[in-house]
């Protein structure tokens, strides 16, 4: 938004609603997150709308002082597009989970993705469908015993990032709840960005799935297993940045000692490179959050926006035809005049 | 405008020369034998590629110019290509021209052009001795007889003694203009349907540069094409002026109408238009998200041209998708609407149910189909009435408009938003098939004279909390109207947040209290029931007044035309028969039970087994009778009268039970059965079975095969 607002404080953005998800759940520190950055990103309240669709997270446009939509399950990237594309003067703002965009709505995030419309959608995968107590997730691991799968759970789980890039994804990213300052910084840039946003957030279900991503995001753990992306960098990670990626001849991403095969070796990291390819082969080298797992932007390149599009084409149609004229329409097909 | 001034007709040797005594200027010819006709149904039949339903609508389009009254019903199977010269392939299309005020597209078609022995088959059941039939004789080779289903062909075998044929060699007197011009035989073969239209042009006398003004458009990019089509339509033409095969022709007067400016409209268009005229009176952009779905999607293709007009239409990436931004987009101040058939609003029901929730406006367009399932997708029925009323979990009330002719589909449109913009509530538009297809005259309104819409945003809280501050509060309802306020996302100091979860009355917080939840089940019902003061009261056509005639049929939709014609021939024979037709099905006017209470028996036709008078029936405690069709076809006039003289037969003597009988295009109704107890809920065990007197495969070839359309 160019618009300058008044100053505002956390306060401003927090709803008189009582926050009701289970005490610890990762989702109060991704609201604290998101209610901090709101004043610093200098926009209005009545001009954002939160959007979501339903699970625990698609309750958080309760607990936001703005305008907001909770709708019904899966549905709520269609519901953002239609408000997007006819108000581009709104933020918009889809909040999500695993089952809601990956299952049930699947087809309304990869459609939204496609067509590049102006939202930022937040998923907050846990692996695990918490509000119906604890069902396996389109992402949980394969193997996942729960009260569906008491003998394990068959499916290939998806990988929310590379479901997003195979959608055409102009800006794709990864954070997790255990790191505020980082989820500002990714939420910050996906506000920014023109088009769909799409962030995966790893969320900590403490009732039905806790530590799912503790291997990668305790803090014991993450200076050696979350490898920070950073655009024009050379790709390393470790607590003295002693690891390293580099990319074989054919294409395909190995993590190495940066000692053995010298910095200037290293995957150089380029958010904005046209072809998804490098930004899809970040997205499978963990084969799950218990290896080394990259964190940040994948892909940010400008394509254009949909809804800015579908204006033009009305603006266009206007400089051939001129505003629309009723009587004109209605006698569009010929007529013939009676007495 | 452009005209072929040197063109030489080339119907065979002997008719060469014949475009010259037609000439250019002139408009109507007038021949020796001309007989006058006060109405015509001509029936076009071929193969689905042939061209027919554009050959039929511009005969119409024509006929409609020329100042007939007319009225159509296009019958195509739902495959885009079926196997050519199959029954399952044949697509029709027929019209009645009129000089009078006609309501239906007739029973019984005076003309049948048949462009293959297919089509004489599939729809030579449907003609009475003595009609006319015109075939395209090139095309009843002995493959083609074959495939057709022929043992013998019927041109030689003396079947269709009791018929006036005509053998015209369609196909090769084509080709030899097309040999002219300089096209591929191929290419010249496909404008044989010119030809025809040529030929039923002369037979009717109808002004022929209409005809080639539209060809010269319409083909203006590729401009040897054009040239085949209009030398293959005065070729044809001609053959009819020249061929001593016709003794004569006819005329159908202009129709006496009531000035104005007219236009031919078919129903997914003047519903399109509807839409953007409530627009512009709500003063509200328009917002289309819709699926490619058949018969509606022509409604999405004209919303989708009109964009100088500021509409937004997205093609979804499914039903769901289309409902969902409509909603969003109503959340955003738009009128949001969303277009579909029976298949898509089964998609829709859980998207509906949150608009009811939500309390937002939203118009639905359901042009029914024949199903269930996929069903008969290119057929038209009205089995989505239950459907529109009560297809979703919960309680979730809404109101439903339902159009009654082509042209009526404007006004139903205005009128569905007028609702759902006023109530904050979504709204079902039902139309169908046949409505959305067909076309009808239609004396353009005007525009000056159609009423606003009145909206209003919030802009300012509405309520003070106990601490004194000024808030506000989404479900703070209007006294008059019930519905809650419409704040829109940019409106400061109105932030808000609305959802399916259910609401505190007023202030909209989440609520899982009981009693508040049935306060707000009945506050949503109470605002769909309020709907009706703002409705007019149903008319009746009644000669002898309100309560005069000794039987009303109550109608909804598209039947109104078959029933206010099957009405007059009731009269005709002498019967005091009066007629009402509903608009509104939720909530009905609030006149409707004194209109039943007026009659002593009520016939209520419907193309499904029973669905409106099972609502007025348990509404209103009336003693209704069905009478059901389910073909895929509308109703005729004829079929409606004879139901009409059997009810009428029948309730002079003891009181009868509730009666579902079926029609057939030859039975009349069947009579009561006095032993079934009157009990709507068990309809089938007095159904009647479609008699056997049905034709097996009467213009409906398709419903035997699966249906591409999805």
């Amino acid at each position: 938004m160019t618009d300058v607002a008044v100053p505002t404080t956390r306060k401003d953005w927090t709803s008189d609603q009582e926050v009701r998800w289970c005490p610890g759940c990762g989702d109060y520190s991704i609201l604290a997150a998101v209610q901090m950055l709101m004043p610093e990103l200098g926009v209005r309240r009545e001009n954002t709308v939160f959007v979501s669709g339903i699970g625990c997270a698609a309750r958080f446009p309760y607990y936001m002082n703005t305008y907001g939509v909770h709708c019904i399950h899966g549905r709520a990237p269609a519901i953002a597009t239609g408000l997007a594309v006819s108000r581009p003067d709104l933020d918009v703002w889809v909040v999500t989970g695993d089952g809601d965009a990956l299952s049930i709505g699947g087809n309304h995030l990869i459609h939204a993705l496609r067509r590049n419309v102006n939202l930022t959608i937040l998923l907050f995968n846990n692996q695990i469908y918490g509000l119906t107590k604890g069902q396996y997730s389109p992402t949980s691991e394969q193997g996942k015993v729960t009260k569906s799968t008491p003998f394990g759970s068959l499916d290939t789980p998806f990988d929310p990032i590379s479901v997003a890039l195979g959608a055409e994804a102009s800006f794709a990213a990864r954070t997790h709840d255990m790191d505020r300052k980082h989820m500002q910084e990714v939420f910050r840039r996906a506000h920014a960005h023109r088009g769909t946003s799409f962030v995966e957030i790893y969320q900590n279900c403490n009732v039905f799935n806790d530590g799912a991503f503790e291997q990668v995001t305790g803090r014991d753990h993450r200076a050696e297993m979350l490898i920070p992306l950073e655009h024009g960098q050379p790709i390393r990670f470790g607590a003295e940045g002693q690891h390293g990626v580099v990319m074989d001849s054919d294409g395909s991403l190995r993590l190495v000692e940066v000692a053995d095969v010298g910095e200037e070796n290293l995957l150089v990291h380029d958010e904005h490179r046209a072809e998804p390819a490098l930004a899809f082969a970040l997205s499978r080298l963990a084969r799950g959050p218990h290896e080394p797992t990259p964190i940040g932007v994948f892909r940010d390149v400008d394509r254009p926006e949909y809804g800015e599009a579908m204006g033009r084409q009305i603006v266009e149609a206007r400089q051939r035809r001129g505003s629309g004229d009723l009587a004109e329409l209605l006698a569009s097909g010929g007529t013939w005049t009676v007495g | 405008m452009r005209l072929p001034r040197d063109t030489t007709a080339t119907a065979r040797g002997r008719h060469t020369g014949l475009v010259d005594n037609l000439g250019a200027a002139v408009s109507v010819v007038i021949p020796r034998h001309t007989q006058e006709l006060d109405r015509v149904v001509v029936r076009f039949a071929g193969d689905s590629g042939d061209g027919i339903q554009l050959t039929g609508t511009q005969f119409t389009s024509v006929s409609s110019v020329f100042g007939n009254d007319t009225a159509t019903l296009p019958d195509f199977p739902a495959e885009i290509r079926a196997p050519a010269g199959t029954l399952a392939g044949v697509s029709a299309f027929q019209v009645q021209i009129s000089d009078h005020d006609i309501l239906t597209p007739g029973d019984v078609p005076n003309a049948l052009v048949a462009m293959n022995p297919a089509a004489l088959r599939a729809n030579l059941e449907l003609m009475m001795p003595g009609g006319t039939i015109i075939v395209n004789g090139d095309a009843f080779d002995e493959r083609a007889l074959e495939k057709a289903g022929y043992q013998s062909n019927p041109l030689a075998d003396g079947s269709l003694a009791a018929f006036t044929v005509y053998e015209v060699p369609m196909t090769s007197l084509t080709m030899e203009v097309g040999k002219e011009v300089g096209v591929k035989p191929r290419d010249a073969e496909r404008s044989k349907n010119f030809f025809a239209l040529g030929l039923v042009s002369w037979l009717y006398s109808r002004p022929v540069e209409p005809t080639i003004e539209w060809i010269d458009r319409r083909f203006a990019g590729r401009p040897q094409i054009g040239e085949v089509n209009t030398k293959a339509f005065r070729a044809g033409y001609n053959f009819g002026e020249t061929a001593e095969l016709f003794e004569s022709n006819y005329q159908v007067r202009p129709a006496a109408a009531a000035p104005g400016t007219y236009t031919n409209v078919t129903g997914n268009t003047a519903l399109a238009w509807g839409l953007i005229a409530a627009a512009q009176l709500a003063k509200l952009p328009l917002f289309l998200g819709s699926y490619p779905i058949t018969p509606a999607s022509d409604i999405l293709h004209e919303l989708s041209k009109q964009k100088h007009f500021g509409v937004r239409t997205m093609q979804a990436e499914d039903e769901i998708a289309g409902i969902g931004a409509a909603i969003g987009a109503a959340f955003g101040g738009a009128l949001g609407v969303t277009t579909t058939s029976g298949p898509g609003l089964d998609l829709k029901s859980e998207s509906i149910g949150l608009a009811v929730a939500l309390e937002l406006p939203l118009v639905i367009v359901d042009v029914q189909r024949g199903g269930p399932s996929t069903g008969l997708p290119t057929k038209t029925e009205q089995s989505d009435l239950l459907h529109a009323l009560y297809g979703r979990h919960g309680e979730s009330p809404v109101p439903v408009v339902a159009a009654s002719t082509p042209s009526h589909c404007f006004d139903a449109a205005i009128e569905a938003v007028r609702i759902a913009v006023t109530y904050r509530t979504p709204v079902i538009l039902l139309s169908d098939g046949y409505l959305a297809n067909g076309t009808e005259p239609w004396r353009l309104p005007d525009i000056e004279s159609l009423p606003e819409i009145p909206v209003v945003f919030a802009t300012e809280p509405n309520h003070t909390d106990p601490d004194g501050r000024a808030v506000f509060w989404p479900y703070e309802r209007d006294l008059q109207t019930g519905a809650r306020p419409w704040a829109v996302p940019g409106t400061p100091g109105l932030e808000h947040r609305i959802g399916g979860l259910e609401k505190a009355h007023g202030s909209g917080s989440v609520s899982y209290d009981g009693a508040n939840h049935e306060r707000m089940v009945r506050e949503r019902a109470d605002k769909v029931a309020g709907v009706a003061a703002s409705i007019a009261p149903v008319k009746v056509d009644d000669p002898d007044g309100l309560g005069g005639a000794e039987l009303l049929v109550l109608g909804w939709g598209s039947t109104f035309g078959a029933i206010a014609a099957g009405v007059r021939r009731a009269r005709a024979r002498g019967l005091r028969v009066a007629h009402a037709h509903l608009v509104h099905l939720n909530p009905f006017p609030e006149n409707l039970a004194a209109v039943l209470r007026a009659y002593q028996s009520v016939l209520v036709p419907e193309t499904n087994l029973g669905q409106l008078v099972r609502l007025v029936r348990a509404e209103y405690l009336v003693d209704a009778r069905g009478l059901a069709k389910l073909q895929g076809l509308p109703f005729r006039a004829a079929e409606i009268e004879s139901a009409i003289v059997a009810a009428m037969a029948s309730h002079s003597g003891p009181s009868a039970g509730a009666m579902f009988a079926s029609t057939t295009p030859s039975a009349p109704a069947v009579p009561p059965n006095p032993a079934v107890p009157p009990n709507a809920s068990t309809p089938s065990s007095t159904a009647v079975p479609p008699s056997t007197a049905v034709p097996p495969n009467a213009s409906t070839p398709s419903s035997t095969r699966g249906a591409s359309n999805r």
